[in-house]
């Protein structure tokens, strides 16, 4: 199956039956325009999959793993119809089916510029609720910070070579060579600590960071390897 | 690591000069803390102190006389850790733990409490008696920090005492608790990691029983928790190291890290919480660009940073240069004015080694000293300033393409002084490889003897443009060089991983100590050398013995190079001290007017072959006893090489159009 199709299964599962609710076969496939039989082997299928808990003549519920991308979907969809309707001024009547297509495609990355381009609208044009991301944020303001021109949403995990002056990191993990790690370590870079870029020495030379009160001027390719979860 | 005799560890570790003392105390903490400002202050000794980490590259020792107590001092070099990473840590922990000493100082960099109260954690693990040395406060101070010593010392369980070492602030107090502390051997708390760490060292421990292997039960199962190499070596009982191996696992397991980084991490944690508890920050939060911030932005700068290096280098060279010719002439005329000091080669054996000695001795001051002092006053003052470590930051990028990294600048500066430190000087580098490579490199950096050599050959004689494009072909042939070389020697390199020490304004006290404490240990490398060396040298040409070897050289020296068949000898002197062909030349042809005696070409040839050719035999001592003879002797054979090729391709290159 596509996963575009399991998509949209996995959409009207939860339009009909809500977040624990069970959606019959025939509803299903009235929703959806196709027949029983099909939506009987898809939802088998899906089952398999472990995206459904599917009993014969009952219907299906979604299962955690196929509430989480359900929401996602749904989420995006909403977003889509918001950005249709507000920014692009296409008729309200239209933008359901125009987003339904939309709405397989779209990354993470475009769904978060959307959120924040719309400034994280709490309903759809048709009024439906749209759930918050599932980001480690508790406001959106938090979602906001960025530096340097360049974005980063916050929770996201980036080499500290990525960050711009000023702007901070708490280090997610380091790799690279066994000894060149426990000296990072014993310098101080350790696990959640956090850090702050100070500059980056021009044509790919050492970057500068501040931990812990110090400051330690590291080469390039050992920087590349140290990850930082963007600072909130 | 080969074997003993390549480690090097040990090596210079010079025989002990203090004697007969009541009590041991050594000096531990982390790099550019103070330690050797406190170790001046407590000893009246000058070791060399600076801004930047890893000038102690040897442990020094001095005396502490107090009310008839006489205590041994040890400044050891500065770590972060005692890990394996570099050979200093090593060292610096198996000197703590095996030869216990009666105490340990521990320098703290105040104003950096948490890196440096994780270090210090690891020494309590080392159950030795302790006192801390709560350093630069009033840096810290400076930046709206205070530290509540008295907490500290009750968390810590030892004597924690607030020094200024520059200015000579705590020094008595610190005197006493080191007396106290090493009478009644007070140990710190013991310190508790969290439950899962702790449960593991326990088992450890408890499994180890009565395995003693010299250090502290603890600490060892610490260690193999870590799984640290060498301590896993030394640990012979299987079931106990099969042990830690399973925990070490299990520890990696539920961490997803191994099991070092974990303990570092445990480390780091209890370091936060005591700092958390003995720090208060009145910054509010507020973060003010600092002088170092605005400074750095300049010294940093992609286009004003390089303009800059380059400025603070060439002019240190040319301050020297200029300075240096000026004193040089002042000493020259008054000793011409006591007695004839030119190499005598005829006469009465006695006379010709007493004008040897003295002429040796003469040289020293009228050749090394002018250009020495004015390089190391000026070095001193940039040392101080903190800016050295900026220059390593900006040339990072091109040290790569030599397999080095930017701390290999700061050798590298040191080498135009005198190759002998310059060479000691290369433990800052991490792996064996970048300490032979860097030595390498060194050696071929001019420093003040061949500076004479080129400005008073080819500067004075031909012009200052073919000195200076001597100087550039030289800094090529480094580049070049060092691109062969990364590829011959084997063994790993590792980037750059270095502290960046704020800057201070340097003061005149210290950059005039360090001065004189350089200069000093020079004239002691040196003047024995050329004393004895000028004398014998002479002695044996005058006997006759060294004309045979113009003849053997014959076919280098002459038909090779184009020198004049006597350039044998000169390059022989040459090998005691490179100035010396200058002074034989003069003494041979009787004139000091070289232009009537060579071509404008051999004089550059000459001062070429003089410039890359073997070190002087104190710089290949002193590699000998970092890297073993071997690698001194395969260095200045590939020297002597390249010099005779390179010499010989210019005599040819440059007939064609002089």
């Amino acid at each position: 199956m596509a996963s575009e199709q399991v998509e949209e299964y996995l959409e009207t599962i939860y339009d009909i039956g809500g977040k624990s609710g069970t959606a019959r076969t025939t509803a299903i496939a009235k929703c959806l325009n196709v027949s029983p039989a099909s939506v009987t082997e898809a939802l088998q299928n899906m089952a398999q999959n472990g995206l459904v808990s599917y009993e014969p003549y009952k219907g299906a519920t979604l299962t955690k793993q196929g509430l989480e991308i359900a929401t996602r979907i749904k989420r995006r969809h909403r977003l889509l119809e918001v950005f249709l309707t507000d920014k692009l001024h296409i008729n309200k009547e239209k933008v359901h089916e125009e987003a339904c297509k939309m709405e397989h495609t779209i990354s993470d990355e475009t769904e978060n510029a959307l959120c924040k381009m719309l400034n994280a609208p709490a309903r759809c044009p048709h009024g439906s609720p749209i759930t918050p991301c599932n980001k480690c944020v508790s406001t959106c303001d938090e979602c906001d910070v960025t530096a340097g021109g360049q974005v980063h949403a916050a929770g996201e995990i980036v080499p500290i070579t990525d960050l711009s002056p000023c702007e901070k990191g708490v280090i997610a993990f380091l790799r690279g060579d066994k000894k060149v790690v426990q000296r990072l370590s014993d310098l101080g870079l350790t696990l959640h600590t956090e850090v702050e870029m100070l500059r980056k020495a021009p044509m790919n030379g050492p970057i500068e960071v501040c931990v812990r009160r110090t400051k330690l001027a590291i080469a390039r390719e050992i920087a590349d390897n140290i990850f930082v979860d963007i600072a909130i | 690591m080969a074997g003993c005799e390549n480690c090097g560890a040990c090596a210079p570790t010079p025989k002990s000069l203090v004697k007969n003392v009541d009590r041991v105390v050594a000096l531990a903490g982390n790099s550019n803390v103070g330690k050797s400002a406190i170790f001046n202050q407590l000893t009246g000794v000058d070791q060399i102190i600076g801004n930047w980490p890893g000038k102690t590259v040897e442990r020094a020792e001095g005396l502490l006389q107090h009310k008839g107590l006489r205590i041994k001092i040890i400044d050891l070099p500065g770590i972060y850790s005692f890990s394996t990473y570099s050979l200093e840590e090593v060292v610096s922990r198996d000197y703590i733990a095996l030869e216990k000493p009666d105490a340990v100082v521990n320098v703290i960099d105040a104003s950096a409490l948490e890196r440096n109260l994780f270090f210090t954690l690891q020494l309590i693990e080392l159950d030795v008696p302790m006192v801390i040395a709560l350093n630069q406060v009033d840096l810290m101070e400076k930046k709206g920090l205070s530290v509540d010593a008295d907490r500290l010392s009750k968390i810590m369980g030892v004597p924690v005492v607030t020094t200024v070492a520059i200015k000579g602030k705590g020094i008595k107090e610190l005197t006493e608790k080191i007396i106290e502390v090493s009478r009644d051997k007070t140990l710190p708390h013991r310190v508790k990691y969290g439950k899962e760490v702790e449960e593991c060292i326990e088992k450890l421990v408890a499994a180890m029983g009565d395995v003693n292997i010299g250090y502290p039960s603890r600490w060892t199962a610490i260690k193999l928790l870590e799984k640290d190499p060498e301590i896993t070596k030394l640990v012979l009982d299987q079931g106990v190291t099969a042990l830690a191996a399973s925990l070490a696992e299990e520890l990696e397991k539920i961490h997803g890290e191994p099991s070092s980084i974990v303990i570092t991490g445990e480390r780091y944690h209890v370091a936060d919480m005591i700092a958390n508890e003995v720090v208060k920050d009145a910054t509010s939060g507020i973060k003010k660009k600092t002088m170092t911030d605005k400074l750095d932005s300049i010294a940093l700068h992609p286009i004003l940073g390089y303009v800059i290096a380059i400025l603070v280098v060439g002019g240190l060279l040319v301050w020297t240069f200029i300075i240096g010719a000026q004193i040089s002439s002042l000493l020259q005329n008054f000793f011409t004015a006591i007695e004839q000091y030119e190499p005598v080669v005829s006469g009465p054996i006695e006379s010709i080694i007493w004008n040897g000695a003295f002429t040796g001795f003469v040289a020293g001051i009228t050749l090394i000293v002018p250009y020495v002092l004015p390089f190391y006053l000026i070095l001193a003052f940039i040392e101080d300033s903190g800016y050295l470590t900026r220059i390593s930051v900006m040339l990072d990028r091109g040290m790569h393409k030599l397999g080095l990294h930017g701390k290999a600048v700061i050798p590298l500066i040191l080498g135009y002084g005198c190759n002998v430190p310059a060479v000691y000087s290369c433990r800052i580098m991490e792996t064996p490889k970048q300490k032979t490579l860097l030595a390498f490199l060194v050696t071929l950096v001019p420093c003040t003897a061949r500076t004479v050599v080129i400005l008073g050959l080819v500067a004075a004689f031909v012009n200052i443009w073919w000195a200076l494009a001597l100087y550039a072909f030289d800094i090529l042939l480094i580049i070049i060089v060092g691109r062969i070389s990364f590829k011959a020697i084997p063994g790993e390199s590792v980037g750059l991983i270095m502290e960046m020490a704020d800057y201070h304004l340097p003061s005149l006290k210290v950059i005039t100590k360090q001065t004189w404490a350089r200069t000093k240990s020079l004239i002691w490398v040196v003047f024995p050398t050329y004393i004895i060396g000028s004398a014998a040298l002479q002695a044996l040409y005058a006997m006759g013995v060294l004309t045979p070897i113009n003849a053997a050289l014959w076919p280098i020296t002459v038909w090779w190079l184009g020198l004049p068949a006597i350039a044998g000898i000169l390059l022989i002197f040459g090998i005691v001290r490179k100035e010396m062909t200058l002074l034989t030349l003069a003494v041979i042809f009787h004139t000091t007017n070289f232009a009537s005696i060579m071509t404008p070409v051999q004089l550059i040839v000459l001062a070429l072959v003089s410039m890359i050719y073997v070190p002087c035999v104190a710089t290949i001592l002193a590699i000998s006893s970092e890297f073993g003879w071997k690698k001194a002797l395969a260095m200045t054979a590939a020297e002597i090489g390249m010099a005779i090729l390179i010499g010989g391709l210019a005599f040819r290159l440059l007939s064609l159009f002089m």
